[in-house]
């Protein structure tokens, strides 16, 4: 089990684990990714009451589970920097703030685009679409925040508090839709008790969900191969990697 | 399939330009996410590269010239 958490700490050997991750985990991903959207564009019957707009339900629930999802990862690896000063969480947590804040993007945007059809608004200020759009804010912040310090050590303190400040916020957006009833819609996939959607639209928006987590799984990995490529230039494992690709 | 033609898919009773607007933007994000990592990557080991050549003297590539 330690021996596990060292090698996490390991910057050779979580390149090399992540790149043959990479290999099978990212065409699956961008199979899962094609099939989940065609099944819900295209084989899915249209919402009794709000029609084909629906359809949007595919990418939007996805991209907002995993972007608060991708808040946790980050939340806990600043911790894991700031507690044990552990040099790879530093780059796990770097590496979640930009694909957090193009997810929360992505689902701000298309919740928009959803509401215009449907509900007759692109935007409302009620607690769910503030409290997201809040959360960019915390994403792009931890982004800014690192480029503003040119001591990068206090960078990633900085970065590590402000990530675990901004948990508060999670809560919020979890129980927005309780707390204040408005024009967002409950949640309507309920691990305990009866979901309140079909089991037709059920699949393809599970499928989604998974797809989008393997994309993130995918993106932070990617994204750490990089910073640790930018961070590990000057030592001896990433010469030898440099120098046997020149043979090749 | 739901939709009895293509017009129906892309149309979808008036909400298509919506849905599919959507999508194109979703489908363009995740592009950006996977290509921006894998560049950055290969140009950190393009500049790795240079740097060792150069290191060792002699330039090994025509494309270097001087």
């Amino acid at each position: 089990m330690w021996s596990f958490f060292h090698k996490l700490g390991s910057p050779p050997w979580l390149y090399a684990i992540s790149g043959s991750i990479l290999r099978w985990l990212l065409p699956i991903t961008l199979l899962a990714l094609f099939v989940g959207a065609a099944w819900g564009l295209l084989f899915t019957a249209p919402d009794f009451r709000q029609g084909n707009s629906y359809r949007i339900i595919y990418i939007h629930v996805p991209t907002s589970v995993v972007s608060l999802a991708a808040y946790y990862i980050m939340a806990i690896a600043g911790a894991i920097s700031l507690i044990w000063r552990m040099k790879m969480a530093d780059v796990a947590m770097r590496a979640t703030a930009p694909i957090g804040a193009a997810l929360t993007f992505t689902a701000l945007l298309t919740g928009g685009i959803w509401g215009e059809p449907t509900w007759g608004t692109w935007w409302v200020w009620d607690g769910r679409t503030t409290s997201m759009l809040v959360l960019l804010f915390l994403y792009l912040g931890v982004v800014a925040l690192y480029e503003a310090y040119d001591n990068k050590e206090a960078a990633s303190k900085a970065c590590a508090v402000l990530s675990l400040v901004g948990t508060v916020n999670i809560p919020i957006i979890y129980k927005s839709v309780d707390w204040w009833y408005s024009l967002h819609q409950p949640a309507s996939i309920k691990f305990t008790g009866e979901s309140a959607i079909d089991s037709s639209m059920l699949y393809p928006l599970l499928l989604m969900i998974c797809a989008f987590y393997a994309l993130f799984t995918c993106c932070l990995l990617m994204n750490m191969r990089a910073e640790i490529l930018q961070r590990e230039s000057r030592t001896g494992w990433v010469r030898k990697l440099v120098a046997s690709k020149g043979d090749s | 399939m739901y939709f009895d033609s293509l017009q129906a898919a892309l149309y979808m009773d008036g909400h298509g330009a919506f849905v599919w607007a959507a999508y194109a933007i979703t489908f363009i994000v995740i592009g950006l996410l996977l290509l921006t990592p894998e560049r950055r990557r290969r140009r950190i080991l393009r500049e790795l590269e240079g740097e060792a050549r150069r290191a060792t003297g002699a330039p090994q590539s025509p494309a270097e010239g001087a």
